[in-house]
């Protein structure tokens, strides 16, 4: 039955693809649309019913487990195609094809103008193939297998207008920075092997039960730390975030299902798969926590001065991930589970919102020159401020749920001042977070237009021709007249979110969480007795929420003159936060660079002057000796052909006649 | 039937010879006749991989020992025989060979039209040198068909091949006969060393494996002797630093030689030290295991480093073989079940991934008659048939799951983890730098605009093209999904293998 969740979304996968790339470009947007949101539908109803079924089982043995195949079996050593079907899996691949599905379906309107909506719907299958892989794997390799596969449907999407070298680059960054962080999940795998000699998550899980003293805690620290930079590379985190903003060059239901939703929570979810393991090694919990914390943080500053509406959502992105790997890394895995749930509900909403504004705006993506949008597209509005409130922890929506069981654990977990350093950068970043939403919701949707309204709508824009945002590869079949709002195919997606967005919280409730009781067969017992000091760290929460949506408004609605004139006073500072830090640069002059110089040394010195020069100096030697005996040379190769033969003759004969052992 | 079935070895290893023997009484005047011995001897290849199916399904995974063995007195005086049988190592490679045979003839339908007999007639006796080399248990008989692969591949070069092939195929020659004559000697001194031990010259391998060579340290006979195999095997797969050869040679030669010598050709080093080498001077081999594994990074690192800044498409893809079989050379000396079960099925991957890549290359020099990467761009609009199946070569190239790549990377990384983390931890940046230089050359011919209008009128591939990747693509896929078809018959294999380099 497992089998089957994988193979709708293979099968879509095929047909979009062979009709597609086999029989020319056949489909319109809407039949292969219609193929493969079928295909994730189907594969969503099957995960109910082995939700349903799940749930009926007893809570200690909520597992349901089928090997499909034998993979690889060397000698003893052998990796089954095996899928499992838990607690943790059930949420996962709910998220997964429920919004999947959503997407899928706001796709059909968002791709209705491009030039090849059955690879757009081949590539996208195929991702929901690799991230259930993913999920369902019940052993390493297959998380890997599942692991690498979205990170090549990633590259194929993101680099999904190729015409355009810098898209194609952006999607070759986002596969090069994860496979360095998927060399260390590589030796991460390697470690765990050598101390448990498998690969099984239900067999290492049994064996570090019964281990007890014999395990050896600074390996399994530093295989989980290995783990560790895998998900670095998959979810966005510092060190190796760069790869994400750059990825905003896709699509926007890209964006939003593999950007935002799914793959790079991938990392939250293998810690989380193997919590067992992590719960044993505390430094690695430590670094997880720290740099969670500090990629929230750091990300959330550059959002807060980014022009282009997707820039400020994907640091948003790194930003909440940092949140959930904070939860992880304090041990409270099932809350890192929830902000990634209610995060995949209002950040794949706000994306396809931006989808939205960005398809009605003709592809602009620049805030600076939107503005006043609610007049056009009220629907889209109201849905988008619905994501804002979330996100920014507005009281009793998802994100509020969600944030605050974060701040809390982080609060509560060290002693001292780890704990309460954790908690109060977790608060400020809910500040800031609070603050750029507001001022995108702000700037796209509320004062004056800052673009050119029409009377009539037949008008003509040039200036998008040239505009380098542009998405070159669509077709535009209808004029660049004024905003307009989306068609029901992409506003109901839209809506659903929303709702979700609102409601999803309700799982989670503070004391009495649905969530956690589900998840503790995977992760453990639920331990959050809420405290007193759980409505104080509540009040903080909801007072910086505000403070932060405060101030957008007044800053970006009331005054709008204001924050031109901040970053005037502050110019430095806004040159730094609107560059990045200058990471990419850094990185560039530290590591892109020195590797191209060190290959050309390697090539044109090494190679061709030391090794092939020693190579043909032994030559010019043996040409000098020529030169002595060269009346023996006379040019012709038979000759030395008969000289070979009677040198072989001579040693062939003192070695059979002349040697003694 | 009696007959075929007890001499199947045989059949297989001569039947490209004697189908080549005939081409040459076929006449080729005329263009239809020359399509005419196109068509003869692609169906003659296909033959041969058909007759080694049959070796494939006759043999039996779970025996120990060598299978179909075929022996005869060839110069008794000096215990020479003609003794051929196979195991699942040399049985996998067989296929590899006969599998690749047909899509290199047919690869090259258009790509060669001067002197057409001639090159059909090498490639096939070529085909026999090979097989032979992998079926041979008598130690004088795998060095004559050692030998003998050494002409064909050498005159394909040299006359076939690009504006430098004289160059390169003298290269070639050189290199490999350096290491072949040494390896000569060794081989005498061997066979004295029975007749010292045993009273009797004796070539065949079984016999061999029984003499004690002797071995104290690093100034002992039996290290020297396992350094001078080692030299002749090293030159082969190319191990750094006696690797410059290969890209000379392969940028020059014609893609036909280049999936050949690839796929094949560099295989017969690893198979070497499996059959010989390893077995033969085990304690040698323990003494010298470290030197070998750093070299073995040094290659994956070095020619991963040199593959990246290749301005040429067909160098990139000759350097980045050094480093493939780097991993090869890495599992094979970590010497365990997992990481040599990984080499073998990295040597099976590596011919079937990079005699694509070579196929690719060959394509889209037919239409542009360059390499140069810098002369594409944007390809992908233009013929996106090809664009899909280069994309799927070069993620088996870059060892995706779900490819062939994978399986062997991964079996390889994980054994040799287990017998040196740091070692293996190294050349596990491979996998970072085989991302990079394969990417970013995949994107600066494939993606981006179209800027050259010399690339505007290329036609995508044809039928007889597409027909010719198919067996490839299927091959990626089939051996990654379902690598256990192909490793259940090494099992028993790499065990005795195994067994025979223990100390």
């Amino acid at each position: 039955m497992l089998a089957l969740i994988l193979a709708f979304p293979l099968l879509g996968f095929l047909i979009n693809g062979i009709t597609g790339g086999f029989l020319g470009k056949k489909f319109s947007a809407k039949t292969a649309g219609i193929i493969a949101s079928s295909a994730i539908f189907a594969s969503f109803c099957v995960v109910v019913g082995q939700f349903i079924q799940l749930s009926s089982m007893e809570e200690g043995s909520r597992v349901i487990e089928n090997v499909v195949f034998q993979w690889i079996t060397v000698g003893d050593f052998s990796l089954p195609f095996v899928l499992r079907f838990d607690p943790l899996t059930a949420i996962m691949c709910m998220v997964i094809t429920g919004v999947g599905f959503l997407i899928h379906v706001y796709s059909i309107g968002y791709m209705s103008h491009d030039k090849t909506p059955p690879k757009f719907f081949c590539y996208l299958n195929l991702f929901s193939f690799a991230m259930l892989a993913l999920v369902l794997g019940g052993n390493l390799p297959i998380l890997f297998l599942g692991w690498e596969g979205v990170g090549l449907c990633s590259y194929l999407l993101i680099g999904y207008w190729y015409e355009d070298d810098a898209k194609a680059s952006a999607g070759k960054k986002a596969f090069i920075v994860n496979r360095i962080g998927d060399l260390g999940f590589l030796i991460g795998i390697f470690l765990i092997f050598s101390m448990f000699n498998t690969l099984d998550f239900a067999s290492i899980k049994q064996a570090v039960a019964t281990g007890g003293a014999n395990l050896n805690i600074k390996l399994i620290t530093i295989a989980t730390m290995c783990l560790f930079v895998g998900a670095m590379g998959k979810s966005a985190q510092i060190p190796l975030y760069v790869w994400l903003p750059d990825a905003m060059a896709g699509p926007t239901p890209v964006s939003a299902l593999i950007h935002a939703a799914t793959m790079v929570t991938a990392g939250v979810y293998m810690i989380v798969r193997m919590n067992f393991l992590f719960s044993l090694a505390p430094e690695t919990l430590m670094l997880i926590s720290g740099i969670g914390a500090l990629t929230a943080i750091f990300a959330a500053t550059i959002a807060i001065v980014q022009t282009d509406i997707k820039k400020v959502l994907a640091y948003s992105t790194v930003s909440q991930l940092g949140y959930m790997f904070m939860a992880v890394g304090v041990g409270a895995f099932s809350a890192g589970v929830f902000h990634l749930m209610t995060h995949a509900f209002f950040k794949a909403l706000l994306f396809l919102g931006s989808g939205s504004v960005i398809h009605g705006m003709h592809e602009e993506q620049d805030i600076m020159k939107m503005g006043g949008l609610k007049k056009y597209m009220p629907k889209t509005f109201i849905t988008f401020l619905i994501g804002t409130l979330a996100i920014s922890g507005f009281p009793l929506l998802s994100g509020f749920f969600s944030k605050d069981e974060i701040l809390y654990s982080a609060f509560s977990s060290h002693e001292g001042l780890a704990g309460t350093g954790l908690w109060v950068v977790g608060t400020i970043t809910a500040l800031l977070t609070a603050f750029y939403m507001t001022r995108v919701t702000c700037l796209t949707f509320l004062g004056t237009p800052r673009f050119k309204e029409h009377k009539e709508d037949h008008h003509h824009h040039e200036a998008h021709a040239s505009d380098h945002n542009h998405d070159d590869g669509k077709e535009h079949g209808h004029s660049h007249g004024n905003p307009h709002e989306s068609p029901n195919v992409m506003v109901i997606p839209l809506i659903i979110l929303a709702a979700l967005s609102v409601f999803g919280g309700l799982l989670g409730l503070p004391g009495h969480s649905w969530l956690a009781e589900w998840l503790a067969p995977v992760v453990g017992p639920h331990h959050g007795e809420h405290g007193g000091d759980a409505y104080f760290v509540m009040a903080v929460s909801v007072a910086v929420g505000f403070i932060g949506m405060g101030m957008g408004y007044l800053l970006y609605v009331k005054t709008p003159e204001v924050p031109k004139k901040i970053k005037n006073s502050f110019a430095l500072v806004h040159k730094l936060l609107f560059n990045k830090y200058y990471v990419d640069e850094i990185y560039e002059v530290l590591f892109i660079e020195p590797v191209k110089k060190l290959g050309r040394f390697c090539w044109k010195v090494l190679d061709v002057i030391i090794v092939d020069g020693a190579v043909l100096g032994v030559a010019r030697l043996a040409k000098v000796t020529g030169e002595v005996t060269r009346l023996l040379q006379t040019g012709a190769i038979q000759v030395y052909a008969v000289f070979i033969t009677l040198g072989l003759v001579a040693t062939v004969g003192y070695i059979i006649y002349g040697i003694r052992f | 039937m009696e007959f075929v079935s007890s001499h199947l070895i045989s059949l297989t290893v001569f039947l490209p010879a004697v189908f080549a023997v005939l081409l040459l009484f076929c006449p080729s005047k005329t263009e239809e006749q020359q399509s005419l011995i196109k068509g003869l001897a692609l169906g003659f290849s296909i033959v041969v991989f058909l007759v080694s199916l049959m070796l494939y399904t006759g043999f039996d995974a779970a025996a120990t020992g060598f299978q179909f063995v075929e022996k005869r007195n060839w110069i008794p005086t000096f215990g020479i025989s003609y003794t051929v049988g196979i195991d699942g190592i040399s049985l996998l490679l067989i296929v590899l060979t006969t599998f690749l045979t047909p899509i290199v003839i047919l690869g090259s339908w258009n790509a060669v039209e001067d002197k057409l007999k001639p090159f059909l007639f090498l490639i096939l006796f070529l085909e026999t040198g090979m097989l032979g080399a992998f079926v041979a248990l008598d130690i004088f008989l795998f060095y004559t068909f050692w030998e003998a692969m050494l002409i064909p591949m050498y005159l394909l070069i040299g006359v076939w091949g690009g504006k430098e092939r004289i160059y390169a195929s003298m290269k070639f020659f050189v290199f490999t006969l350096a290491g072949s004559l040494i390896m000569l000697v060794a081989i005498f001194y061997l066979m004295g060393a029975h007749k010292a031990q045993f009273g009797n010259y004796s070539a065949s391998l079984e016999d061999l494996y029984k003499v004690k060579i002797a071995f104290d340290g690093f100034y002992s006979p039996q290290t020297l002797l396992f350094l001078a195999f080692a030299l002749a095997f090293a030159i082969k797969v190319p191990m750094f630093p006696l690797h410059t050869w290969l890209p000379d040679a392969h940028v020059q030669a014609p893609t036909a030689g280049s999936v050949i010598l690839a796929g094949v050709l560099l295989k017969l080093g690893g198979y070497g030290f499996i059959r010989f080498a390893f077995p033969l001077f085990p304690q040698a081999l323990h003494l010298l295991a470290p030197a070998f594994l750093i070299l073995a990074v040094i290659a994956i690192v070095y020619g991963a480093w040199v593959a990246m800044v290749q301005p040429d498409i067909k160098k990139l893809v000759a350097y980045s073989s050094v480093s493939h079989m780097g991993f090869v050379v890495l599992g094979l000396f970590s010497l365990n079940s997992i990481s040599v079960t990984g080499s073998i099925y990295q040597m099976l991957n590596h011919g079937i991934s990079t005699g694509g890549l070579f196929l690719i290359v060959g394509m889209l020099y037919e239409r542009r008659h360059t390499r140069e990467i810098s002369e594409f761009g944007g390809i992908t609009k233009i013929m996106p048939m090809f664009a899909i199946l280069f994309m799927i070569v070069t993620l088996s190239s870059i060892a995706l799951p779900g490819t062939n790549g994978f399986v062997g990377e991964f079996l390889i990384l994980l054994g040799a983890f287990q017998n040196n983390k740091w070692i293996a931890a190294l050349a596990g940046t491979g996998v970072i730098f085989g991302a990079i230089y394969m990417l970013w050359m995949f994107q600066r011919v494939m993606f981006g605009p179209v800027k050259n209008e010399a690339n505007k009128g290329l036609k995508d591939l044809s039928f007889r093209e597409m027909i010719v990747m198919a067996p490839i693509i299927v091959a990626i896929f089939v051996m990654g999904i379902f690598p256990n078809i192909f490793l259940s018959k090494i099992d028993v294999s790499v065990k005795a293998f195994l067994n025979q380099t223990r100390i």
